[in-house]
């Protein structure tokens, strides 16, 4: 297994081995940090669309490991903004950094991005294509909770047409022979094509519209935001908005080891009331983005 | 023009050396001559549209004076026109024919219908990767990697 100088597009271009190498680093990294590694290296944080989470954990996974960090958050700073393309701000910028990360509205930037420059990309999301950091996140803080990725029952909830989180993880899982429970409004159901792949692989999985249909038989409840904006006719939002929130009564009966993620920011979808319980899993899968791109920065760096 | 129009088999004028692109996909002639350029010098070219096929319904085809079509203008026919076939006509017989074979990897031409796809939105060549099913062709873009049926594909860039 050799990551040194890869690109990290998209999680389908992980082997098995290679998501378990890169979580076995990621957990490492947890329990013992590694704050030297990567001194004297930079890393460009290129950001043509804003965010924090992702941008703030590459941030400082690379700070964590001894490296520096140059870049932008807004788009609006760079030359973009004066019509330069993509490819020559990349090779440019791959001239001065040792590591991009990037995020970008565009879908395939990132592929795009890659070919401008030698150094390693690490995608942080390039519009709703992409988004491998988040998926080997979940990978990571599923199998930290559960001691296993293997057989698991997995709950998928909420916007599963259009949210990337969702569709990236459940082929991850397929890898890891997991049975899958699809709930969501009719209208945002898990797409076709992503069914088709699950089937082909042989990995079971159902279609639900009420979260009471799985709660009590899961292992891992992953609940996502539904938008207003995905519906044509308000009152259906109206309908739909309320049926898909998850609060602490509805988990009285849940498996004890019933852990509840979500990819963050949440707005009402998961009521406040879930934190408390020893179900909710969330801040500990978003402080797991770290760890997790601190193993790619020190595998595509070669120093890991 | 009437005679001729008689004639099934021979719907245009017999040409003595030349193309004959045959059961091209109805309403794609014109873009395969736009894309070739077949049209493009003062040789005789005359096109079919919606023509009655056994087997394919409707379809179109064109005849090319004076030219035998490159390799490489073959494999674009393929793209817009997978069920083509090309009948090289050597004094008034054909010569050769075959089927246009559509490449595994087509790395221009084809316009991506993703408009949020980058490359809709820098000055670059498309990329696609074939797939092919049992009697339909799909494209996944190599950026987007969103995969379009053949017939969804409505913009071809001549480059
Ligand atoms: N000399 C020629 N000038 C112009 N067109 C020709 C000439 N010879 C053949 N063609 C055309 O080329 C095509 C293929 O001719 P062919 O005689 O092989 O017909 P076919 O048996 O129907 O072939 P296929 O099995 O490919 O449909 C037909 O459309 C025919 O009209
Ligand atoms: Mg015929
Ligand atoms: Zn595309």
């Amino acid at each position: 297994m050799n990551f040194t100088n890869r690109d990290i597009i998209g999680i389908s271009e992980l082997t098995k081995t290679e998501i378990l190498h890169i979580l076995k680093i990621a957990k490492s990294l947890k329990q013992k940090p590694q704050p030297k590694i990567l001194e004297h290296k930079v890393m460009g944080s290129c950001f043509f669309e804003p965010s924090t989470r992702t941008r703030l954990s590459f941030e400082t996974a690379m700070e964590r490991l001894g490296g520096k960090v140059v870049g932008f958050a807004d788009p609006g700073v760079t030359s973009a903004k004066k019509g330069e393309s993509l490819f020559d701000a990349i090779k440019i910028i791959g001239q001065y950094v040792d590591v991009i990360a990037m995020r970008h509205p565009i879908e395939g930037a990132a592929r795009r991005a890659a070919e401008a420059t030698d150094k390693p990309i690490l995608n942080g999301g390039d519009g709703a294509n992409q988004h491998p950091t988040q998926t080997l996140l979940d990978l990571f803080t599923i199998q930290e909770c559960q001691k296993k990725l293997e057989g698991l029952s997995i709950a998928l909830v909420g916007d599963l047409k259009y949210g990337r989180t969702t569709h990236s993880l459940a082929q991850a899982l397929a890898h890891f022979n997991a049975k899958l429970y699809f709930v969501a409004p009719d209208s945002l159901q898990m797409p076709g094509y992503i069914c088709d792949e699950l089937k082909n692989n042989n990995i079971k999985f159902s279609i639900h519209q009420k979260i009471e249909e799985v709660i009590n038989k899961v292992d891992i409840f992953y609940m996502t935001r539904i938008q207003g904006e995905r519906f044509a006719d308000p009152m259906e939002y109206e309908r739909v908005k309320n049926v898909f929130v998850l609060n602490a009564k509805m988990l009285e009966k849940a498996k004890p080891n019933l852990k509840v993620m979500h990819p963050l920011p949440r707005v009402n979808e998961i009521t406040t009331s879930v934190d408390k319980t020893p179900h909710a899993y969330y801040f500990e899968q978003a402080e797991n983005g770290l760890y997790v791109r601190e193993a790619l920065l020190g595998l595509v760096l070669g120093k890991l | 023009m009437s005679e001729s129009l008689q004639k099934n088999k021979l719907l245009v004028t017999a040409i003595k050396d030349g193309t004959v692109i045959d059961h091209i996909t109805a309403a794609h002639a014109l873009k395969i001559i736009r894309l070739l350029n077949l049209a493009d010098h003062n040789k005789r070219v005359t096109v079919g549209l919606n023509l009655p096929s056994k087997t394919m319904g409707l379809k179109d085809l064109i005849k090319v004076e004076g030219r035998e079509l490159t390799e490489e203008e073959i494999k674009r026919v393929a793209i817009l026109a997978p069920e083509a076939t090309i009948n090289i006509i050597k004094n008034y017989q054909i010569a050769k024919k075959f089927h246009a074979e559509i490449p595994d990897v087509i790395e221009y031409v084809v316009v991506c219908p993703n408009p949020i796809c980058i490359t809709n939105n820098e000055n670059m060549d498309s990329k696609f990767i074939v797939k092919k099913e049992k009697n339909n062709i799909k494209l996944k873009c190599w950026y987007c990697e969103k995969t379009f049926p053949q017939e969804e594909i409505r913009d071809y860039k001549n480059n």
